[in-house]
C-alpha cells in the first residue's frame, strides 16, 4: 500500500518535474512546479512528517510559487527566445552539452553509489516511527536549534531589505 | 514500509531534473524554477534519512533549507526585475557584462 502511494507520488513528482524543465511558457512551468511540490509533500506524510509536509504546501506552493507568479505576469514575457540554430539538444553550443554531460554524470553517480552502499546500509526500522511529532520538532527547534532559528530572522531581514532595494526603481 | 533507497533514488533524479534545467534553458525564471527543484530534492533526502534514523533533525534542517529558499526566491526574482529593466530580456545569455 505504502509502496503504490510511493510510486504514484514519486511518478507525479518526476512528470511534473521534467515538464516544468521542458515548458517553453513560464507560466505553465510554475503550475506544474505546484503540482510536483503537492507530490513531494504527499511523500513527507509517507515518511511521517506531517508538519514539513504542511510547511512545504504553505511555504512552497504558497507564499514562494505566487511570488513566481507574480513575478512572470509582471515581467509578461510569455515565449523564451527561439534557441540558437542546433540540430539537437546534444549538438547545440557549448553550455547545452556540458549541462546534459553533467546530468548523465550525476545520474550515474547515483546509480554507482547506491548500488555500493546496497539495501540495508541505514537502519529500516518501523519501530523508529513515531518521532515526528510537532512538539518533538519544536521542542528541538526552541532549544538545540535556538540560535540558527534566529540567525533565520536576520536572513529573512537582509533578504528583504536586499529584494526592495534591487528591485527599486532608479531615478 | 518503503525502502530508503526509493526516497534516495526518487531525490537524485528529481536534482538530475533540476540540474539540466539549469543548465538547458535559456530564460531566467526557469532557471531559478530548476533551482528549486533541485532544493526540494535536498529536503526529501533529509527528511527520509531523518526518518529512518528516527531523529527529527532530518525536518529541521528541511525547515531552514524552506527558509533559505524563500529568501533566495525574493532576491533571485528582485535582481531577474532589476535585470529585465535594463535589457528587456531573460535570456542569461544576454547578461555579459561582467564577463571577460
Amino acid at each position: 500500500m505504502d509502496v503504490i502511494a510511493f510510486y504514484i507520488f514519486a511518478a507525479i513528482a518526476v512528470v511534473a518535474s521534467v515538464l516544468v524543465v521542458g515548458q517553453k511558457n513560464p507560466m505553465h512551468s510554475v503550475m506544474l512546479l505546484i503540482t510536483s511540490f503537492g507530490a513531494l509533500a504527499g511523500l513527507y506524510v509517507l515518511l511521517d512528517a506531517p508538519f514539513t509536509a504542511v510547511t512545504q504546501i504553505i511555504i512552497y506552493a504558497g507564499a514562494i510559487m505566487v511570488l513566481f507568479l507574480f513575478v512572470v505576469m509582471l515581467l509578461n514575457v510569455p515565449r523564451e527566445e527561439p534557441a540558437p540554430p542546433a540540430v539537437s539538444a546534444l549538438l547545440g553550443p557549448t553550455g547545452i552539452r556540458i549541462g546534459v554531460i553533467l546530468s548523465l554524470l550525476l545520474g550515474a553517480e547515483i546509480v554507482w553509489a547506491l548500488s555500493r552502499i546496497g539495501l540495508g546500509w541505514f537502519p529500516q526500522d518501523p519501530a523508529a516511527a513515531s518521532v515526528s511529532s510537532v512538539a518533538l520538532i519544536g521542542a528541538s527547534l526552541f532549544t538545540r536549534h535556538a540560535f540558527a532559528f534566529e540567525a533565520t530572522s536576520v536572513l529573512i531581514l537582509v533578504a528583504m531589505i536586499g529584494a526592495v532595494v534591487l528591485a527599486r526603481r532608479e531615478h | 514500509m518503503v525502502p530508503l533507497n526509493y526516497y534516495l533514488v526518487l531525490s537524485g533524479v528529481l536534482f538530475a531534473i533540476g540540474t539540466a534545467g539549469v543548465f538547458l534553458r535559456r530564460n531566467l525564471i526557469t532557471v531559478l524554477l530548476s533551482i528549486e527543484i533541485m532544493l526540494n530534492a535536498v529536503n526529501l533526502t533529509f527528511v527520509a534519512v531523518g526518518r529512518y534514523l528516527g531523529t527529527v533533525d532530518g525536518q529541521i534542517i528541511t525547515f531552514f533549507v524552506m527558509t533559505v529558499a524563500a529568501a533566495e526566491a525574493a532576491v533571485g526574482l528582485a535582481l531577474v526585475i532589476s535585470l529585465f529593466r535594463h535589457r528587456e530580456t531573460l535570456n542569461p545569455d544576454a547578461f555579459t557584462a561582467l564577463k571577460w
